[in-house]
């Protein structure tokens, strides 16, 4: 298989289509745009494809709803504050069980912010910005082939639970260009979608989509099966990378492209003869507790590195319950941490822990 | 003129009293008589032999309670 | 021998609506399922329910339906006829719905020429929350968050949405009827069916906005209500045609 030379955005977009992604829809916002356009100019290719740009993110989530409703596979992307607009569709999508590649290159906020790259969306992304209780898997690469790997599987693992699943990108897995080739996935076998809204043909009764559900007794059950498939998604399709953890002393976690900054701090600190590794989980959500908890006995501090005040962090600590100090180091507003002062964070917390 | 009939589904009858405002030959009335499942007074007809199956009842009805049938010539 | 002439639609479930008794929401509904019968595509037809009072409409049409999002159908409707284009996809929506939170929706909709038909119910409230103002409630009209009755000096106009989509060439078909009465209900099937003809021939959208009544919530009874719209509505709410592709008029 030889490797092209993608920007991440576009890869991102054959990645999808790849996996038989036919439909898209989007809207324009830095820092993804180069998805949207790649897709206005791919799907109109395809055999009964379709790229549409909608007047709006809230309409673009919600035309998802309606294909996902109708049996097709289909993505939509876009960046912080258009993923804002689309919590509530979401949320709509998460109660109708409706499976969607969701695709979210941030950027810096609150509010406007910035167009530079920012992982200040973890919350958004891991704790769910629209309403009720919904989780979604939350797939964060760190290079653009694993952000095509991830991409082309976040279509099965969507329609084996039937769940959205958001892949989310700093703006530089966007905007960078790096060699990709499009593996053969292993098959997951799928189940029928006999549920989605292809006609009735006057043979079966109506197929309906929908989150309503006007009788609490009847919503609780919704809800608690939903929590069922959560349960499954926590136990089957948590990942995680550990980078030189068997013996560290101070355990970095971060993810996307922040873990590959870190990755070079751990290398920097060994070089100086001080024991340091890293965790990076692969999904947001579900978190990788267990590695965390698991840590050796070696470990005295733990020390999440993101682009943003602090938002990961909290996991880390939920996960080491208090058995080690958790340490946050971030940059945000699009500023991207570099490893001096990454090292210097290190030792300051090493120099305070015996 | 062509002789009709309409059958009411009684217990489907919400009362509203719409179809008494359209039949050209007015013998579409409540039953005060009778109360229906949903506790309303369910339409029903005075004199069938007057109905000339014109459907204005059934048409104007928003629970499809009336169902119309007219003698075929 | 006596022939049936008049029969519930097989267009529409068994189920009973929730409608208030004389909601003409009920004829509107016959209507849609009675076209979609006599066009032989019930069967292939997906529908999309607004959230309001015709929120419930997904157990009611005997098609398969989605649910949407408040405002929201017609992006819902772009989604499914862009996956399913040889099939017939309408939504129904209140003004609520469609004139207050998701004009964007219905405008774009027009705008890019979507292949799907809206059946839009006009009756100038909001039914299901308990008959607060709606963008198309008339001045003078009382509401519960309009009390003193509509004051044009802080609400504005009441919307007209026939005649602000028919300035839009991809809305093909637009017409706004009532079901006030019986001939004005075989006039509303009849628009009814060429704007789903239109969207069955491919020529673009389709939008039939139908006056209609609530009588719970305007506070006066069912047959009162009819009354009431043909005086106070259609006045401010012309009847009639506003787009028509050539070949369809």
């Amino acid at each position: 298989m030889s490797k092209t030379l993608m920007k991440g955005n576009e890869a991102l977009g054959a990645a999808a289509i790849q996996a038989g992604c036919k439909y898209f829809f989007g809207y324009p916002i830095t820092p993804q745009n180069e998805l949207p356009e790649y897709m206005a100019r791919e799907l109109p290719m395809i055999e009964g494809g379709a790229f549409v740009q909608a007047e709006s993110e809230v309409a673009a989530i919600n035309m998802i709803y309606g294909a996902a409703g109708a049996g097709a596979r289909c993505m939509t992307s876009s960046s912080s504050p258009g993923m804002a607009l689309k919590q509530e569709g979401i949320s709509y999508i998460a109660g109708a069980e409706l499976p969607c590649v969701i695709v979210n290159i941030s950027r810096g906020g609150p509010g406007l912010g910035g167009i530079q790259p920012s992982q200040a969306d973890y919350f958004q992304s891991t704790r769910g910005g629209g309403n009720g209780d919904y989780r979604h898997l939350v797939y964060a690469p760190a290079t653009i082939q694993e952000a095509v790997d991830l991409v082309m599987e976040a279509f099965d693992v969507a329609d084996y639970y039937r769940n959205p699943v958001i892949v989310i990108g700093d703006g530089m897995i966007g905007q960078m260009m790096e060699p990709v080739e499009f593996k053969e996935l292993k098959k997951r076998d799928l189940p029928v979608k006999d549920w989605a809204t292809t006609g009735t043909n006057e043979e079966r009764k109506p197929n309906i989509i929908n989150s309503l559900a006007l009788d609490p007794a009847e919503l609780e059950k919704h809800n608690q099966k939903l929590t069922r498939k959560y349960k499954e998604m926590e136990e089957k399709e948590v990942r995680h990378e550990d980078y030189q953890v068997e013996d560290a002393e101070l355990i970095f976690v971060a993810y996307g492209t922040t873990s590959r900054i870190t990755r070079n701090v751990v290398d920097s600190l060994r070089e100086e003869g001080i024991k340091a590794g890293m965790i990076r989980p692969i999904t947001l959500w579900p978190f990788p507790t267990a590695a965390i908890q698991n840590v050796p006995a070696s470990a005295k501090a733990l020390l999440a590195v993101e682009m943003s005040e602090g938002q990961m962090i909290d996991d880390v600590k939920i996960a080491i319950e208090g058995r080690l100090p958790a340490y946050h180091y971030g940059r945000s507003g699009g500023m991207i941490p570099v490893p001096e002062d990454i090292i210097e964070k290190a030792k300051e917390i090493l120099g305070g822990v015996k | 003129m062509a002789k009709g009939k309409v059958y009411f589904d009684d217990d489907i009858c919400k009362g509203c009293e719409l179809c008494t405002t359209v039949c050209p030959v007015d013998i579409v009335i409540m039953d005060k008589e009778r109360i229906n499942a949903k506790g309303y007074h369910p339409a029903t007809v005075s004199d069938m032999d007057k109905c000339i199956g014109c459907a204005n009842c059934a048409t104007i009805c928003p629970d499809s309670v009336i169902t119309v049938e007219r003698e075929k010539k | 021998m006596m022939q049936v002439v008049y029969e519930k639609t097989k267009g529409l479930t068994d189920k009973q609506t929730h409608y208030c008794p004389g909601c003409t929401h009920g004829v509107i509904h016959k209507l849609v399922g009675e076209v979609l019968v006599e066009l032989g595509v019930l069967g292939k037809t997906v529908g999309v329910a607004p959230v309001g009072c015709s929120v419930l409409a997904y157990d009611y049409f005997n098609c398969d339906m989605h649910e949407a999002a408040h405002g929201r159908a017609p992006a819902v409707a772009t989604g499914i006829k862009r996956v399913l284009p040889d099939h017939t996809v309408f939504t129904y929506q209140g003004d609520g719905d469609l004139a207050s939170i998701g004009t964007a929706e219905i405008i774009h909709a027009a705008h890019r020429g979507e292949k799907f038909t809206t059946i839009f119910v006009n009756n100038a409230i909001y039914g299901m929350t308990g008959g607060q103002m709606a963008p198309t409630t008339l001045i003078g009209q009382k509401a519960t968050t309009s009390p003193y009755g509509r004051d044009q000096a802080t609400t504005g106009m009441p919307l007209k949405v026939s005649e602000m989509l028919a300035t839009i060439d991809g809305a093909a078909f637009v017409e706004r009827v009532s079901v006030h009465d019986v001939p004005n209900i075989r006039k509303a099937k009849k628009a009814i069916k060429k704007a789903f003809q239109v969207q069955i021939e491919g020529t673009g959208f389709g939008i039939v906005e139908i006056l209609s009544t609530c009588p719970t919530n305007w506070g006066i009874t069912p047959v009162d209500s009819l009354t009431w719209l043909k005086e106070n509505m259609i006045p401010y709410y012309p009847l009639g045609n506003f787009r028509t592709p050539e070949e369809v008029k």
